[in-house]
């Protein structure tokens, strides 16, 4: 138990509970949390970053910053490594055999790979997926399953979290009559928002999205990306994207990778119109020209 | 040009009695089965055939209701052994066991598929029978004895069938929940069997199927008294048992009862196939 | 954009009203505090389902190792060459008759089924157009015939070519209901091979101009051959274990059908198989030791099937994954 921890309790939870403060904080001070957010503007740290697949150098010695409350695109051409960086955030990776990770991720100062338990590191990082993966259950269990992983099992709870992420998707009206129907039988934009909805049931702190427009039709992706504007105020989001008009118009920060190096990030703005490397002034300018 | 045009005729017309051929044992089964059993359940009587509980042909009663009560027993039985390990197993095999250990354990699933039932029958009453007659009350050859037996013996099937529904379910589910921050286990047990419930089901049926047809090994360890068993370690007599003890010495009425009794477990087969093939086309709808 | 959340999660010790949140960035904490009670929950979870999960493949493969074992352990001392002489006496039961008699039971129901059960499959894959109402009915049929027990075969082969028939117990009365009983499993095997033929073979054939017959005589069963021959050997390792539908067709006589005296007639001899040789003794009782080594025998050749199949299923899958 750690000074800072304690202090967090008592300043954070204790003072909100209200009706009970102390049988609700005595078992929550047991509880040792690994991170103390602190009001930085950086969110994630990437910092020498190398990642091999057996022998294949993917990720060459990246270094970026995340900065919270921002959109992030990655962009480059496929194969370029901004997926692997992407699914390296909240340790994907992981399932893949023979990828090994050396460098440093970090969460709020904390490493992601040493200091922050792997399932603790999804929640607080969600992920978006390029294809639509609504489990095949009903809507309501779609966006449950995560609080209930999560230990909240009060049927009034779960509800109240299943109504909210729902609203914060901008799906609710649309499905608020069907919350007992098969996620399945959704469109595939429905399923996607589905999908976003389910992620911040959890209440991420950062929202990873991969390509996860690519899949729908231009009016889904329209109503996806005027919610990642939205989302943007309560999380951090990092999205990759092989849509240059897409990452112009949604993200704060854009980052260029090419063969498994980021060869340049800043605002968007700048990458796209007065961009320091020449290869990204090829990149960005081939696509559009 | 033209003989060679007769030649595809012919060729397909034979393909296609071929294929005829076994619609044309299907029919057969069914008449002959219902042609020998039906007069007979007339002549006893169906209600007392199918709910009389004496069994006693020297005195021309014909009551399987303690065979029918024997089978279902003895099924739940080994449903109740054979189901949860083999489910267990199944996705072990699936999600659980290195690429090493699944290729040892694989085709010793396939071997017990393979292994004769007159194999398992003897095995039991060599191993399984003198066990719980000398552990537990009872002569050891026992409701619990054809069930323990049975429960092994659906094992390949429920393992298999379970299997291929578990492997078919996409991986993209499996990484949804893992990104939601569910563990291995959580993933597996709450999104990947869910999704492959129908086809789990499925294999279940089929084990409910093997199991009810079975006959040689339940013979061999059952004990065989037509009468509904009290306890787990009494003596069951199934329907398929029945048959075959009685069969090679019966005639006239009592044959034809034996048919009947043949006629009634058909008939729990063909429903059993209609569940199981109403399960997967639900499956393959999804 | 603020989330509005009001629990208390039962982790955190708070039931019922207390823990009531008003603010927005409440929620995220409380859901660290659910979470974190929740980790030491999810850990014996988790542990309970991977123990119980390895439990049901140990008690699968401890089964299978005890009773192939055990089986094998009392029953190879006791394969002496007594029990492999040409005759069957009530004190030397000499299991050579059930097995000659099984090869040739085995042999002969293979005969029929083999063709009938290719040739349909070759009907339903190549030929049949595609859901047309004969095909379903005979997928259908196919797989009621999978799902009958052997006994009911026993029992239609008694019905039909014993007594309709009046082949008495036989030879043939066995090998015909074996016929029956092992033709879905023909077919099915062979169907799926065929599935897995690349259509490209076909319209090589058919490109140069060959027929329908000689494209599929040429190019697509040639092919499917490994899988095939799979399906044949899993069909013969149903005909050497089965019992219930032999017992009332081919009767348990111990007698090699006497071919050398009655020549094609004695297929209406009745004969026993070897897994019909073992269940009598096994039933008699008087020959433990014996029926400890039939079983072996059995096994053998069932595990040797197997083996086979699997190889047959392997060069199926190599070969296509070459072309």
């Amino acid at each position: 138990m750690t000074n800072a921890v304690m202090e967090r309790t008592d300043a954070a939870v204790v003072p909100e509970t209200g009706k009970s403060p102390v049988a609700f904080a005595a078992p929550v001070s047991e509880f040792s949390h690994t991170a103390v957010p602190v009001e930085t503007a950086s969110k994630m740290e990437v910092r020498d970053l190398d990642l091999y697949y057996k022998s294949f150098h993917a990720l060459k010695g990246v270094n970026l910053t995340f900065p919270k409350n921002q959109v992030t695109a990655l962009i480059g051409p496929s194969g370029c490594g901004k997926s692997t960086l992407l699914k390296s955030l909240n340790r994907m990776n992981d399932l893949v055999e023979g990828c090994r990770v050396e460098g440093s991720i970090t969460l709020d100062g904390s490493d992601a790979y040493r200091e922050i338990d792997v399932n603790n590191l999804r929640r607080r990082v969600g992920m978006v997926f390029q294809q639509p993966n609504p489990f095949p259950m009903s809507v309501y269990d779609n966006v449950a399953f995560g609080p209930r992983t999560h230990g909240i099992r009060k049927k009034s709870d779960l509800d109240d979290i299943v109504e909210q992420s729902l609203r914060d998707a901008a799906i609710w009206d649309e499905l608020k009559d069907r919350l007992k129907k098969n996620a399945l039988g959704l469109s595939g934009g429905q399923q996607q928002r589905l999908c976003i909805a389910r992620a911040l049931a959890v209440r991420p702190e950062v929202l990873l999205m991969d390509e996860s427009t690519s899949a729908l039709d231009p009016i889904s992706t329209a109503k996806i990306e005027e919610l990642v504007g939205e989302l943007k105020k309560s999380y951090t989001v990092i999205m990759v994207t092989h849509n240059m008009l897409q990452a112009l118009r949604v993200s704060d920060k854009t980052a260029f990778f090419l063969l498994g190096e980021m060869v340049e990030a800043g605002d968007t703005d700048t990458v796209f119109t007065s961009p320091n490397d020449a290869r990204t002034a090829d990149y960005v300018a081939g696509r559009f020209g | 040009m033209s003989s060679s045009a007769a030649k595809e005729g012919l060729a397909r017309a034979l393909f296609a009695i071929a294929a005829a051929v076994s619609v044309l044992a299907v029919v057969l089964i069914c008449v002959f089965l219902f042609a020998n059993g039906v007069p007979a359940m007339a002549q006893i009587g169906l209600p007392e055939f199918l709910f009389g509980s004496t069994w006693r042909p020297a005195n021309d009663l014909y009551g399987i209701f303690p065979m029918i009560v024997g089978s279902i027993y003895v099924t739940a039985g080994a449903m109740i052994v054979g189901v949860p390990t083999g489910l267990l197993c199944a996705i072990f095999l699936s999600r659980f066991a290195s690429r090493g250990v699944a290729a040892a354990l694989k085709p010793g699933v396939e071997l017990l598929a393979g292994i004769p039932s007159v194999v398992y029958g003897f095995f039991g009453l060599v191993v399984i029978v003198p066990f719980i007659r000398e552990n537990m009350p009872g002569r050891g050859l026992s409701l619990l004895a054809a069930a323990l037996l049975l429960g092994i013996m659906i094992l390949p099937t429920v393992i298999t069938v379970a299997q291929s529904a578990i492997d078919a379910v996409p991986r993209k589910y499996y990484e949804g929940a893992l990104a939601l921050g569910a563990d291995h286990e959580r993933s597996v047990f709450r999104v990947i069997v869910p999704a492959a419930i129908s086809g789990i089901m499925a294999a279940v049926v089929l084990g409910v199927g093997r199991a009810i047809g079975e006959t040689m090994a339940v013979i061999m360890v059952a004990g065989n008294q037509p009468v509904i068993p009290g306890s787990i370690f009494d003596g069951v007599r199934t329907m398929t048992a029945n048959i075959v003890l009685e069969m090679g010495y019966a005639a006239d009425l009592h044959r034809g009862a034996l048919v009947a009794t043949g006629v009634v477990l058909f008939v729990f087969i063909l429903l059993i196939t209609m569940l199981f093939n109403a399960i997967k086309r639900r499956g393959e709808v999804k | 954009m603020t989330s509005q959340f009001a629990y208390a999660p039962e982790a955190a010790g708070s039931s019922g009203s207390g823990g009531q949140v008003p603010g927005g960035n409440g929620a995220d904490d409380l859901f660290a505090a659910a979470e974190a009670a929740q980790e030491r929950r999810r850990r014996t979870v988790s542990a309970l389902l991977r123990v119980l999960v390895y439990a049901g493949a140990a008690l699968t493969a401890l089964v299978l190792a005890f009773l192939v074992g055990y089986i094998l352990i009392n029953g190879v001392p006791y394969l002496t060459p007594s029990l492999f002489e040409w005759e069957y006496t009530s004190e030397n039961v000499s299991l050579m008759p059930a097995l000659v008699s099984t090869l040739v039971m085995a042999g002969l129901s293979l005969i029929m089924a083999v063709p009938v059960g290719v040739g349909s499959a070759v009907y339903l894959v190549e030929y049949a157009p595609r859901g047309s109402r004969f095909v379903q009915l005979v997928r259908t049929t196919t797989e009621t015939l999978q799902g009958i027990p052997s006994i009911i075969y026993g029992l239609f082969g008694m019905l039909f070519f014993v007594t309709a028939l009046q082949w008495n117990l036989s030879l043939l009365s066995g090998a015909c209901t074996l016929a029956i009983m092992v033709l879905p499993v023909v077919m099915r095997t062979t169907e799926e091979a065929l599935l897995a033929v690349p259509d490209a073979y076909r319209e090589g054939g058919f490109g140069l101009g060959a027929g329908h017959l000689r494209t599929v005589f040429r190019c697509v069963l040639p092919t499917a051959i490994p899988g095939i021959l799979g399906g044949v050997i899993l069909a013969l390792g149903r005909c050497v274990g089965e019992v219930a539908a032999l017992l009332f067709t081919a009767g348990t006589i111990a007698q090699v059908p006497n071919f050398v005296g009655e020549g094609a007639f004695a297929v209406f001899d009745s004969c026993r198989t070897l897994a019909v040789h073992m269940y009598v003794l096994a039933s008699e009782g008087l020959h433990v030791n014996e029926t400890y080594a039939t079983a072996v025998v059995l096994l053998i050749m069932v595990v040797g099937l197997n083996l086979l199949a699997t190889f047959a299923a392997t060069k199926m899958k190599k070969g296509n994954d070459d072309d």
